[in-house]
């Protein structure tokens, strides 16, 4: 009784959509106070699926159809992108937004279309036996908090024994998700840990800098996103805290967030989930994509540390489908089919080379109850000009983490009724 | 012609003194009825439902709410984003705590809720007028979404402060959560915005409607003539928020479903709901009606016209901030009483016609 409407405002609302395509959607965020993350996010997601379609021919002779929707970071927008997008038949959604993803884990959930929240999103999601539709590989934030503190110990001998460690962080789901590891870590090794909110979009933090400039903690670790990145930088630059102790999260270090500070940030350390440096790929996409006119953006981007990281969330997506037609013997998948593929995926060291990002990330392999890879991350300093990578990939200490994870999905599933989704396997 | 009182004789007191004393006004209200009740929910899908009908029909609840406090009673508010937060968490914690309630009492205990706490704030206007309440109510504003951030039994302790709707059903059908279908979630809502509004144009007829609106003209003139200001203004400030604290509570529970307190009901929301009013048209029921499809439909609308331009999707998003900004602009030149003295004004010439004077 509905198709009727649908199918007549079909006609006016997606002007042509064609069918047996692999469709993905990208919920992305060119406006707003998030745009100058967003962009290069989105160029590096759109710009590796085009890529495949301009020198493969797309995915198993498949070609990929990318379907973009401007969110602008605001939720109900997020909402709206989702719900208008999902009827093309959407393989996977990668809202880069933490508030999107909460809306989207139960609608996802139900309509069958898998969620991939890269580094982001619903921490416990991880746990696939409780949130089947939902993956979070390669890394997610207590994973994060967690690799901070061990890279912190390791630089301290291992005590951090009567250490102060403060966090700045955006008020909001995503800001708030490591509060309870860096919480349960406190305790385990013995620093006090202070928390500061910065609420959005964070361009005033001069209270915040007052309050760290007077009790002069031993390390500031930051989860911020956007402006607030910028001012946060530039304002630690100007209360003279020693830049070498100020550590972003992999969401806080990109080269917009500290070229306005310059050299003056040079000491700078955040995380990173995906390698910097030139790759076999970029040459590529500049000869195949941007050489001919279908740069997702205006093709400035190739390289960054974010236009990386879309490009290598692309990449697992792409290989996610890959892995699932392989599953399911056609080429033409199903969102259905999509999940299967995302729960066995594998990435191996051999396949990133083959894909010319030699080492892009981590190897890991998917599994149905876990569905938030290995969780390793590097370490990179700003030298003032660039981002150098400081160390390889550091693991997080999941003895830390998997008790978290266990005890906030469990909780989800009471709350929601959701039976076990992996069986006794 | 057809629209006129004309010829529409009226034989008692009843009928002289009903809502829509003109037929076509009356006959127009029934289609409306008919069409909401009997067609859409037929019709209706998920895109329509979750971006287009729902959102319209809640922020129709919130605008309403306001305008009975800002409209009808004068007194400006800047907290509704903080009461609907209220409302939100009232169900939020209503929910979990008691699973086996069913939406239609949360709903209506979140409202409940949201009156005694609007109620609280309201007490500074009676002492302090204009931009002073003004502030005031921001303060709620800030005070409240600060509260449901700092104290993390509001979010039943998550580790991320966000707050999620599990299903709940009313009758055996489930109307929150992701297994709800659209209809369902449509006519829940319709149910409540037809019952409100209907109570609200009932209300501001009465007695109590024309109190507030001696207060909102001259409280002194007012009070001279007999009005209590105390129990009129605490009454609008209970009403109102009753009805903005039910808009929070099914942005929440049947919309977004997962909720942060910040983004979801910051100062943005409040404006949100002052604009609808204030272009849909202060003091006027409809006007809550035409100020909330302004707000809500226009940028969806807009942004499907773009979509078929294949801009570039940012130019296109920046656009839409340049048509609504100016189309706001032009509704408020043409008409600064709102869409609802525009709406006045044709039925003015419709009963004129076609013999204007």
């Amino acid at each position: 009784m509905k198709r009727l409407a649908t199918l007549a405002l079909a006609g006016v609302l997606t002007a042509g959509t064609a069918a047996a395509d692999l469709v993905i959607p990208d919920l992305h965020y060119r406006t707003g106070a998030y745009a100058a993350g967003g962009i290069p996010f989105s160029d590096g997601y759109q710009d590796y699926f085009n890529l495949l379609n301009q020198r493969d021919g797309g995915i198993g002779g498949e070609m990929v159809r990318i379907v973009s929707c401007e969110t602008a970071y605001d939720t109900e927008r997020g909402v709206e992108c989702y719900e208008s997008t999902k009827a093309e038949g959407s393989l996977v959604y990668q809202p880069l937004s933490t508030g999107i993803t909460y809306q989207l884990i139960p609608r996802a959930t139900a309509d069958g279309i898998p969620l991939h929240t890269m580094g982001y999103g619903r921490t416990s999601a991880a746990n696939g036996d409780v949130f089947s539709h939902v993956f979070n590989y390669p890394a997610n934030y207590w994973d994060a908090a967690s690799v901070i503190i061990n890279q912190l110990l390791e630089e301290n001998g291992g005590s951090l024994e009567g250490k102060s460690i403060t966090l700045l962080y955006h008020n909001s789901a995503y800001g708030r998700e490591p509060i309870r590891t860096l919480e349960t870590l406190a305790a385990q090794h013995g620093f006090t840990l202070t928390q500061i909110a910065v609420d959005h979009p964070g361009q005033e933090q001069g209270n915040q800098w007052l309050q760290i400039r007077r009790e002069r903690p031993d390390y500031v670790v930051m989860w911020g996103w956007g402006v607030m990145n910028q001012v946060a930088i530039q304002e630690a630059v100007n209360i003279r805290f020693p830049m070498e102790n100020f550590i972003g999260n992999w969401w806080a270090g990109a080269e917009h967030d500290v070229a306005q500070a310059g050299a003056a940030a040079a000491g700078y350390r955040s995380l990173n989930m995906n390698r910097l440096g030139d790759m076999p790929v970029f040459d590529e996409i500049r000869e195949y994509v941007h050489g001919r006119g279908l740069a997702a953006g205006d093709g400035s981007n190739v390289g960054s540390v974010l236009y990386t990281r879309g490009m290598y969330a692309a990449m697992l997506a792409a290989e996610a489908i890959r892995t699932a037609q392989e599953i399911h013997g056609v080429a033409a998948i199903t969102p259905a089919m999509m999940r299967d593929g995302m729960e066995a995926l594998v990435m191996t060291n051999a396949r990133m080379e083959e894909l010319g990002m030699p080492g892009i990330g981590p190897e890991f392999a998917v599994t149905c109850e876990d569905h938030g890879g290995t969780g390793m991350a590097i370490m990179q300093q700003w030298d003032g000009s660039q981002w150098v990578t400081l160390t390889d990939f550091v693991a997080p200490d999941d003895s830390v983490t998997q008790p978290l994870i266990d005890e906030d999905s469990a909780a989800f599933a009471a709350e929601n009724n959701i039976a076990s989704q992996c069986g006794d396997s | 012609m057809f629209y006129r009182e004309a010829g529409d004789f009226k034989t008692s007191y009843t009928d002289d003194s009903q809502t829509f004393p003109i037929k076509f006004d009356r006959y127009r209200y029934y289609v409306v009825l008919l069409v909401g009740l009997g067609v859409i929910p037929f019709l209706i899908n998920d895109y329509w439902a979750n971006s287009i009908l729902i959102p319209f029909l809640i922020y129709a609840i919130a605008a309403i709410g306001l305008n009975i406090l800002t409209g009808y009673c004068g007194q400006v508010s800047l907290g509704t984003g903080g009461f609907m937060a209220v409302g939100a968490f009232t169900s939020y914690k209503l929910m979990t705590a008691f699973p086996w309630m069913d939406m239609v009492t949360v709903t209506i205990l979140s409202g409940a809720m949201t009156a005694m706490v609007g109620v609280a704030f309201g007490l500074p206007s009676l002492r302090i007028k204009g931009f002073y309440l003004a502030v005031a109510t921001l303060a709620a504003q800030f005070f409240l979404v600060w509260m449901f951030n700092k104290v993390p039994w509001f979010f039943n302790y998550s580790a991320s402060g966000q707050i999620n709707a599990p299903e709940r059903t009313l009758l055996g059908v489930a109307v929150t959560g992701p297994n709800a279908e659209a209809w369902v979630k449509y006519l829940f809502c319709f149910a409540f915005v037809f019952v409100l509004a209907w109570i609200a144009r009932n209300l501001t007829r009465g007695s109590m409607g024309r109190q507030w609106m001696a207060i909102r003209d001259m409280d002194i003139a007012a009070e001279i003539i007999g009005v209590n200001p105390l129990r009129a203004k605490l009454m609008a400030f209970a009403v109102s928020s009753f009805y903005v604290g039910i808009a929070g509570s099914l942005l929440f529970t049947v919309y977004l479903g997962a909720v942060e307190v910040g983004s979801a009901y910051g100062i943005q929301k409040s404006f949100l709901v002052l604009f609808m009013i204030i272009i849909g048209g202060l003091g006027s029921i409809f006007g809550s009606f035409a100020g909330a499809a302004f707000m809500v439909l226009l940028p969806v609308l807009l942004r499907n016209l773009m979509d078929s331009t294949g801009l570039d999707s940012a130019i296109a998003t920046h656009f839409e901030f340049v048509i609504v900004g100016a189309l706001i602009m032009f509704f408020l030149i043409v008409e600064p009483h709102g869409l609802a003295r525009l709406w006045a004004l044709a039925k003015e010439k419709l009963r004129l016609w076609p013999f204007p004077h």
